[in-house]
């Protein structure tokens, strides 16, 4: 059993907990009993070599896959209303449309979750980014970095102190992008927020204390 | 255009992307007209027996050209990640698909209906029939549209998932084939169709309840 | 009946695998036994209809092939039910192994409508409500197995299945209404299957036997299938490694 706790704020409120998780793929079991739980100013970064269930097991966390066993329990005292959901989920894929321009997509994600935005919140967004000045550009015609600029801009659009799951989010990112999500990454945990990742690039970010979650050396 | 409303967004997003790609719109349309119009070269010119054949040829070309594009209605949000979006957004996943299937129809059915009487006009059919090959149409498609948003949630990202929705799909549409071809005999006939139709618009409204709930299922079922 | 679904939902594969083991040799022998009584029975017993001569005969296998082969595919759906709702993994494996034997009762039941169609009036196929519905009925089963093998992921497989045969159980009612309601529009007053010939009570007594011979048969080639299947899913288990080694001594 793995149970991570080690924050240094005075008191940090647990946002999710997860209680003895067994995920398969295929046949093969990835993990049997994992326990862990996620709180308010915390960072999680799941590690572990390639085909260890990492992704697999962000997707349950935010609920699009199922384990087998185990259960996850959310604490809602850090849910504003109903109509945000209770993560923010950037996975491998973008979630953009080629024939969108990047304005139009952005908008279009933002308001399926929840968020009301004018076109200057949107472009501010971008523009944290470094991405607004291809706002009018259909996304097709952007290069990979500039794509996941673009999916990454929904982050600076949060201000609640939600969970971030972020599946390797400095992906084709490079050094001023990973140097901006990093800046994001902080500001989230400041106000409270929690962030479960991963990533195989190591995370460089100010007063924090990066807590790790290796599903190598899970039993299996 | 601050609209919460998950079917506005997604619709006018989906009519968005459609009219980017306009070609492959058009595409169902002009297989319904190509096939269609296969069938006096197949069986001969005789006048009556086209008549009398039309509505059914008309009913089952026009089921498969709407079954074509139904591959791509969840392939793309799938591929590109859009579609795990939608499901961790807190709409219900049954509006999501009921949307699909309404923008499906916009696209593909919509047309269908437009061209049908031009259609009836190269088997010569009556006015009374042709009216009732198009109303009867305009009841039916949305349903094929239901359907086939169905068989494309199921087979998401199988190979061959195109052949295989057909197989899985064209069956639940015989009634309303039958039911379709049918209205345009009894009107031949002399009859009222009324029944008929009557009867597919309660196909409808079951398969509008139905479909998209057994839709959100197969999605769930898919992105897991 | 609940305590059959305690014993196929909660069984441990390797429970059914053994029990299933004894009882196929029997209930083969019991499907030969009963089917050649039946064939007796129906073939020589049976009194010559009025109608339709000895021509008719071939009813005591068609009627009892369409009735396994509707209550097959409930009998799939349902066992594809309970492995949706439990989360039972042999429910899932026995409704996969009933879909092929489903399939063959369907194409059984069209064979056999061919060959009583053709002396009684001239033709190999009439469109009839019966026949036509077994017809959609075979692609009902060809649809099922059909996604279930295009899909890899095992798990995702078995409960799309189980959507889409629910799915076609809730169609089938409809569907036959409105193919009976299209056949008697365009059929007229012709004859048809379902009006079977007065019944003499050996003739009945001969369609009885017959589905018992066939539910014997479906039940040993489903527990075969079910075996192979969980021999395929459960390779990785103890006990299914234990009996593949075992073979192996036997063999050397």
């Amino acid at each position: 059993m793995l149970a991570l706790d080690m924050t240094f704020n005075p008191a940090p409120t647990t946002l999710l907990q997860a209680s003895e998780l067994a995920l398969q793929r295929g046949d093969a079991w990835l993990f049997k009993n994992l326990s862990f739980h996620v709180s308010s100013g915390q960072i999680l970064w799941l590690r572990g070599q390639n085909g260890r269930g990492k992704t697999s097991l962000l997707r349950v966390l935010v609920g699009l896959a199922q384990p087998e066993r185990g259960t996850l329990a959310w604490s809602n005292s850090n849910l504003a209303n109903e109509s945000s959901s209770k993560a923010v989920y950037i996975g491998h894929a973008n979630g953009l449309k080629d024939e969108l321009t990047v304005l139009e997509s952005l908008q279009f994600l933002a308001r399926v979750h929840g968020h009301t935005l004018t076109q200057t919140v949107a472009l501010a967004a971008l523009r944290h980014l470094h991405i607004d000045h291809c706002c009018n550009r259909l996304v097709r015609t952007l290069s990979q970095g500039q794509q996941r600029r673009v999916a990454l801009a929904r982050l600076a659009l949060e201000t609640t102190p939600n969970l971030w799951v972020l599946d390797e989010p400095f992906d084709t990112l490079d050094a001023e992008g990973v140097r901006i999500v990093n800046h994001l990454l902080s500001e989230h945990l400041a106000r409270q927020g929690s962030v479960v990742l991963t990533s195989h690039i190591p995370l460089e970010l100010m007063n924090t204390k990066v807590q790790q979650l290796n599903l190598d050396e899970v039993n299996r | 255009m601050m609209s919460h409303n998950i079917m506005t967004l997604l619709i006018r997003r989906d009519l968005r992307l459609a009219s980017r790609r306009r070609t492959d719109a058009f595409l169902p349309v002009v297989f319904f007209v190509v096939a269609t119009s296969l069938f006096p070269l197949g069986i001969g010119p005789e006048t009556n027996t086209l008549r009398q054949i039309a509505p059914g040829i008309m009913w089952v070309c026009a089921l498969l050209s709407a079954m074509l594009s139904l591959n791509t209605l969840y392939a793309s949000d799938h591929a590109d990640g859009s579609l795990e979006q939608l499901m961790l957004s807190t709409h219900s996943l049954f509006l999501i698909a009921a949307s699909k299937a309404l923008t499906h129809w916009l696209i593909t059915g919509l047309p269908l209906i437009l061209i049908s009487p031009v259609l009836g006009i190269l088997f010569d059919m009556h006015l009374q029939a042709v009216a009732t090959l198009t109303l009867g149409l305009l009841l039916g498609t949305p349903i094929l549209s239901l359907l086939g948003g169905l068989g494309a949630a199921l087979t998401l990202g199988v190979r061959n998932g195109g052949v295989l929705i057909l197989l899985l799909i064209l069956p639940l549409c015989i009634p309303v084939l039958i039911f379709g071809a049918g209205a345009v005999s009894a009107v031949d006939a002399g009859l009222s169709p009324r029944a008929h139709l009557s009867l597919i618009g309660a196909f409808l409204l079951l398969t509008s309840l139905g479909a998209p709930l057994a839709t959100a299922s197969a999605l769930r079922i898919a992105e897991a | 009946m609940s305590t059959s679904i305690k014993l196929f939902t909660f069984a441990a594969p390797s429970t059914f695998y053994k029990l299933s083991g004894y009882l196929i040799p029997w209930l083969y022998c019991l499907s030969i036994a009963v089917g050649l009584t039946a064939l007796y029975v129906g073939f020589f017993i049976a009194p010559t209809d009025a109608t339709q001569g000895e021509a008719y005969r071939i009813i005591f296998v068609h009627v009892p092939a369409a009735w396994m082969s509707m209550v097959l595919y409930l009998v799939m759906a349902m066992w594809a039910a309970i492995g949706w709702a439990f989360n039972a993994r042999l429910a899932y494996m026995v409704a996969r192994a009933i879909a092929p034997t489903g399939a063959i009762f369907t194409f059984l039941a069209l064979w056999t409508g061919a060959f009583w169609g053709k002396p009684t009036w001239g033709t190999w196929w009439v469109w009839d409500a019966r026949l036509t519905s077994e017809l959609i009925l075979l692609f009902l089963y060809l649809g099922y197995m059909a996604l279930v093998e295009s899909i890899d992921d095992v798990r995702r497989s078995d409960k799309a299945g189980a959507l889409l045969a629910l799915i076609g159980v809730v169609n089938v009612p409809i569907i036959y209404f409105s193919v009976r309601w299209w056949s008697t529009l365009h059929q007229g007053a012709t004859i048809s299957m379902t009006a079977a010939p007065k019944m003499a009570s050996t003739m009945l007594t001969a369609m009885l036997l017959m589905t018992i011979a066939f539910w014997a048969y479906a039940f040993a080639v489903v527990f075969m299938r079910t075996r192979a299947i969980i021999l395929e899913r459960e390779k990785n288990m103890g006990w299914v490694q234990f009996l593949s080694q075992q073979n192996k001594r036997k063999k050397q």
